[in-house]
């Protein structure tokens, strides 16, 4: 598994991490949908999840694999949370669009 | 009978917590019974003690108490003849108090409130004398404090009445202070505040030791707040204001001698130090002379026995000064007796006359209360010091013991108990002589048994209570003397040995009576056979007599030296440190961080876009700059 996993060279993961990371922060950055930003979290946290499962085989160490089902388990929960946050705030507003959520200011 | 002994303090105790817990539940006949027999098992206990004590003296440790580095402390009593005589006075006259009490407060709302804290008094007093170390002492010693200030202050909703209780209360904290720091330096000195090992040390150092005098001086300060010597004496004339058995029972018979009691305690320190000893005697026989003069001139029944008690306390410093410990502990026990006794017979004035207190508005009252004039003519007759009465032997084996140490304090010593069977006949002769001058409406009665029986027995008590003491010169044994011989030999040994007196002891006693003879016909003359009264309230007064019946201004120069600097300071500090200062720093806080928050604010936007535009830049920037 490792060496089938190390045949291709560290930098490509890098790269695709950063991709899909850049990628995740756009997302986060320019849709209003709320919805699709919370998938562009996600793309950003898996993009991350890729990098430490990289690195892990690379260093033969398998705490950064450990590591990975915690954030795994705990963005679960995360989203469970989020999900019911937006479906209250589409009961409320018949809406998804961030820019309808501006009532809590200074 | 050792082994009930230190249960004495805990019936009291018991009675208060019952009567504080139940209070208005229980009816007043059980209260008042329950606290009356209280008293009486302690009194019952006390007197076992009396009898089987004999000389030796005996420690009970109850419970341990403070235990920290090489501080220990413990709940100890001690039980010599000394602490037997003051629980004797205390269970006994305590008790007489409190049945009288029964009959004095019947019509008071708060009847029960009263036994419980004339109870709890007890306790403190019997813990203070009971007490086997200077700290478990000072317990007691503030206990009674605080008792003495619920008492005088008992009718709180006058407010000339609540001042006095803060004044009692302020003026004892004074007091206190001194005590307390003479407390820590008996520490600092002998690493313990127990008797038993303070005595012992105190026995090995010279005389004149600089530690002892400060530690004495400063426990003097204690005893001279506690037992209203001058110049901490204004509180106990306006302490009158608490009902009157409190009166006779705090203050006179049995709290105010609490420092009479510490100082005949510690009397071997005393001893070592001459300074010390000659203060003491100083303002005892000042004391005693200058309340004596305002006692002469006083128009309220409480105030002139009020005074009359400063002064007779001089008198007990004084024996205490000159090195006559067991005098000053006699004149204690007969002091308690016949001071206890007028003023519950005073009480039983007050009580006949409706509350009436002005003696210009008695008169002829022997007639309508005849036990009252009887008992209170025995006690004048006491305290004036006719032999045979108890004041006499008490008083005069002071006055001999003056004598042979200083003959300036005799003859002030001798000048004050003129002016006190002045001033107590005077009194008689106002009260109970001549035709009554009050409102007629009143009806003037003779108190109930209840109040009575208690009279007749302290009337009694001193009558014969001198007979203990009769010195050698007259025939007698002088066995109190003997009696407290164990507890006082080891001061009397380090006092120079009194010189052989050029008068004897005879002569001197001829002296007092017939000079206090002569001051009682002189006060005859004035109100029985010139019917002089005391002029009234708006009268002008020649200025000798107008200063003593202004009491030398004491109150007011004190107002305006310390009372009124105080306000003024504190007034400065309420009106510009508090309020402009700390509360200028106080409030600056609050504004600077209202601006800073209404200009934060504005990041504030509610839209969620710049929201999370700011969090990437911003985690990008620190990224950035972490790398770099």
């Amino acid at each position: 598994m490792t060496t089938h996993l190390t045949t291709i060279p560290l930098d490509w993961y890098i790269l695709l991490s950063s991709i899909l990371f850049s990628t995740g922060v756009m997302g986060v950055l320019f849709r209003r949908n709320a919805i699709i930003i919370f998938m562009s979290i996600e793309l950003m946290l898996n993009a991350v999840n890729l990098l430490l499962v990289a690195f892990s085989a690379y260093h033969n160490d398998a705490a950064g694999q450990v590591f990975v089902f915690f954030t795994m388990a705990v963005a679960a929960a995360e989203i469970a949370v989020g999900l019911a946050i937006l479906i209250v705030v589409y009961r409320n507003t018949k809406s998804t669009d961030i820019d309808v959520l501006n009532r809590l200011k200074g | 009978m050792m082994q009930f002994a230190a249960l004495i303090p805990f019936f009291p105790l018991a009675g208060f917590i019952i009567l504080g817990l139940l209070n208005k539940k229980l009816p007043k006949s059980a209260a008042g019974i329950l606290a009356c027999t209280t008293l009486l098992i302690s009194f019952i206990i006390s007197l076992a003690v009396f009898m089987s004590i004999s000389g030796q003296s005996q420690e009970i440790q109850l419970a341990p108490w403070i235990d920290m580095g090489g501080f220990s402390a413990s709940f100890t009593f001690l039980l010599d003849p000394l602490s037997s005589i003051f629980l004797m006075i205390i269970t006994g006259v305590g008790f007489l108090i409190h049945v009288y009490s029964v009959g004095y407060m019947h019509d008071d709302e708060k009847h029960n409130i009263f036994f419980a804290y004339l109870n709890l008094f007890v306790f403190f007093m019997l813990v203070l004398v009971m007490a086997s170390s200077y700290l478990l002492m000072f317990v007691g010693w503030e206990g009674v404090g605080l008792c003495s200030y619920l008492l005088i202050g008992f009718w709180f909703k006058n407010k000339s009445y609540n001042d006095a209780a803060k004044k009692a209360f302020i003026m004892n904290r004074i007091g206190d202070l001194g005590f307390l720091l003479g407390i820590i330096l008996l520490f600092i000195t002998f690493g313990s505040s127990d008797y038993h090992t303070i005595f012992p040390k105190a026995q090995g150092l010279m005389s004149g030791n600089t530690m002892i005098t400060a530690i004495t001086l400063l426990l003097f300060v204690g005893a001279m707040g506690k037992s209203a010597q001058i110049p901490l004496y204004t509180w106990l004339p306006d302490a009158m204001a608490g009902p009157t058995p409190v009166s006779a029972l705090i203050h006179a018979a049995t709290m105010v001698t609490a420092g009479i009691y510490m100082v005949a305690r510690s009397g071997i320190l005393y001893a070592l130090s001459p300074v010390s000893m000659y203060v003491v005697a100083l303002i005892g026989v000042v004391t005693a002379v200058f309340a004596a003069t305002i006692a002469l001139t006083q128009n309220d029944i409480k105030k002139v026995l009020a005074y009359s008690t400063v002064s007779q306390l001089g008198y007990m410093f004084l024996g205490l000064g000159v090195g006559a410990f067991s005098a000053s502990v006699f004149h204690v026990m007969t002091h308690a007796f016949f001071k206890a006794l007028l003023f519950l017979g005073a009480g039983s004035v007050i009580h006949g006359l409706s509350g009436e207190q002005d003696i210009r508005n008695m008169g002829g009252l022997r007639k309508k209360l005849p036990i009252t004039f009887i008992t209170f003519l025995l006690a004048t007759l006491a305290i004036s010091g006719i032999p045979p009465f108890s004041g006499f032997f008490s008083k005069d084996e002071i006055l001999i013991h003056a004598f042979a140490s200083n003959k300036l304090f005799w003859a002030l010593g001798m000048i004050g108990s003129m002016m006190t069977a002045f001033y107590m006949f005077r009194l008689l002769f106002l009260v109970f002589f001549g035709t009554y001058r009050g409102d007629d409406k009143i009806h003037a009665h003779e108190s109930p048994a209840v109040m009575t029986i208690p009279l007749i027995i302290l009337a009694i008590l001193s009558t014969i209570g001198g007979f203990v003491g009769v010195p050698e010169s007259l025939g007698g044994t002088s066995q109190i003397n003997k009696f407290l011989d164990p507890v006082f030999q080891s001061a009397t040994k380090i006092l120079p040995a009194e010189g052989a007196s050029s008068i004897s002891e005879m002569t001197l006693m001829s002296i007092t009576i017939a000079v206090v003879l002569g001051s009682i016909l002189l006060a005859w003359y004035f109100y029985i056979s010139r019917k002089k009264v005391p002029l009234a309230e708006e009268a002008k007064l020649s200025p000798i007599h107008n200063l003593l019946y202004r009491k030398y201004y004491v109150d007011e120069i004190y107002n305006a030296l310390i009372t009124k600097p105080l306000d003024k300071i504190s007034d400065f500090l309420d009106s510009i440190v508090e309020s402009k200062f700390i509360d200028g720093i106080v409030n600056a806080t609050g504004k600077v961080t209202e601006g800073v928050s209404g200009l934060m604010k504005f990041v504030q936007t509610g839209n969620v876009d710049f929201y999370l535009l700011a969090m990437v830049i911003s985690v990008a920037c620190i990224i950035f700059f972490k790398l770099m």
